[in-house]
């Protein structure tokens, strides 16, 4: 399949099959866009007399550019076959090692975030702490879990992980203490509010966490509309400060701010650029998971408008990139060279796969998306996965067995899509969330454009 | 070729063959927990 789009005065020509893309003049532009349903006389035809007023296009000059296109088709760079469905039929038998967890070591929180999909988790179990016991049991699932994956990563989240430190630090602990023995390698990351940030976990954090994820939305008055202490006041002037210490004293390791934003700040270029000027440079902004009817959520109507900030992100990220300032903002991360490979295009993220989300109790769900609903428990660390129907339905997911994907272009990319979004938004772990998806599509086209352009995101 | 420029060649198809050592970052792990592209995720038998 091929994805052709304009963006920013370029035309973009993707092979969705190969990953190969080009980008192209307007004649080669509508004579790929008629290959595959016309003969070559047909497009000659019609492509002499639509540029008639260009001098250099005459008959040779477009029997050689269609001489070009079959030369890329017979490189494998155009035009290329699916070949991939064979492949995703087998790929839910062969899997079956977990590698990653979402340790939710305390459903509690420092902030009252209107927003926070983690509070309704907390809604469903209350307030609650992981126990050290608890978090050991889950890290030993992993280790005999995981197969020959020798890398296993590990997410401390919430509510806010910090108010339950002293049981990261233990299971951090713990965690090293067995990696020789496993040969594996735990790849821990946090994901913080800020709040709690001092010296002592800034020091840890920046030893042992491969990644730290920083709360923050951008303007200081963004942030502090949804992400205020529970006395109301605004936490900006609390944690950005104490962001750029830690970013500071990170020596390089890997970091994203993250944001999140919602109808109340459809400018959110704004925010990002915002981040970009505090000093940071590797930016996380994602739209609001909500429901439809929550007053911050976004609608159809806003599309337009996020659009035009997707591009308006895209030219800016160029325009620094030229001066050097650049910045990398996770969406528009592509490598596309040395990218995932075929396998993991079809399969995604691993939800309750590869991936479980483990709560303060010990219950497993398929991912932190999926706690607290009690048709997605999937066991517990005491006694393993114990809902072959749930497993068997997650490992059935692929972007081959979701109707909606099988003519999309975009699938090898998205891998089919955050099957907890498709669930919540169409009831079906086999749907889309075709909100979620157009505004991938948009990213995407903005991320390639932008390698186009030459910038090393 | 004048009015085609390769941006990259893409070699996905050859990953077939090569790829599914699972040894990648889980996609939205550690960044954005909301939704799911596995493009930015990087190879690690490319490192």
């Amino acid at each position: 399949m091929v994805h052709q789009y304009k963006l920013a005065g370029r035309n973009m020509v993707l092979d969705t099959n190969s990953g190969s893309l080009h980008q192209v003049d307007d004649l080669a532009y509508d004579a790929i866009a008629r290959y595959e349903t016309h003969t070559r006389e047909e497009i000659a035809t019609e492509l002499l007399a639509r540029y008639s007023y260009m001098p250099d296009v005459n008959p040779g000059e477009i029997a050689a550019l269609l001489d070009d296109i079959a030369a890329l088709e017979s490189a494998g760079q155009l035009f290329t076959p699916d070949i991939y469905q064979d492949l995703a039929t087998g790929i839910g038998q062969t899997h079956g090692a977990y590698k990653a967890m979402c340790l939710h070591v305390a459903h509690t929180c420092n902030l009252s975030c209107a927003y926070c999909f983690a509070g309704t988790n907390q809604s469903h179990g209350g307030a609650a702490l992981m126990s050290f016991e608890v978090g050991k049991a889950a890290l030993d699932f992993l280790l005999k879990h995981s197969g020959t994956r020798q890398n296993l990563e590990v997410d401390f989240f919430g509510g806010e992980p910090l108010l339950n430190w002293d049981v990261v630090k233990q299971l951090v602990a713990y965690g090293r203490t067995q990696e020789e023995r496993w040969d594996k390698h735990f790849r821990f990351t946090l994901t913080t509010n800020g709040i709690g940030l001092n010296d002592e976990v800034m020091d840890f954090a920046n030893r042992e966490m491969d990644t730290v994820v920083l709360s923050l939305d951008g303007r200081k008055s963004v942030h502090d509309h949804f992400r205020k202490t529970p006395d109301g006041r605004g936490s900006y002037d609390i944690v950005v400060p104490k962001f750029q210490e830690l970013v500071r004293r990170r020596g390089g390791k890997g970091y994203y701010i993250r944001g999140t934003f919602t109808r109340h700040n459809l400018d959110f270029t704004e925010d990002i650029l915002h981040m970009a000027d505090l000093g940071f440079t590797e930016l996380s902004m994602e739209p609001v998971v909500c429901p439809p009817d929550a007053p911050y959520a976004l609608t159809e109507t806003h599309l337009p408008t996020l659009f035009t900030q997707y591009e308006r992100l895209a030219a800016e990220m160029e325009r620094r990139n030229q001066t050097g300032q650049s910045f990398r903002f996770y969406h528009y991360t592509l490598d596309l060279d040395h990218g995932p490979c075929a396998h993991k295009r079809l399969v995604g993220c691993g939800v309750g796969t590869e991936y479980l989300a483990v709560t303060p109790s010990g219950a497993f769900f398929p991912c932190h998306q999926f706690v607290g609903d009690p048709a997605y428990a999937m066991g517990d660390v005491w006694q393993g996965v114990t809902t072959p129907a749930v497993a068997a339905a997650l490992a059935s997911c692929n972007v081959y067995t979701r109707p909606a994907c099988h003519d999309c272009w975009a699938k090898l990319y998205c891998s089919g899509g955050c099957a907890a979004n498709a669930y919540h938004t169409s009831g079906d772990l086999r749907g889309i969330d075709a909100y979620g998806c157009t505004l991938f599509k948009k990213r995407l086209e903005c991320a390639l454009a932008l390698k186009a352009a030459g910038c090393i995101l | 070729m004048t009015r085609i420029q390769t941006i990259t060649s893409g070699n996905l198809q050859e990953s077939v063959k090569t790829g599914g050592c699972g040894e990648c970052p889980t996609s939205c792990q550690s960044a954005c927990k909301t939704s799911c592209g596995v493009i930015n995720q990087p190879c690690e038998n490319s490192k």
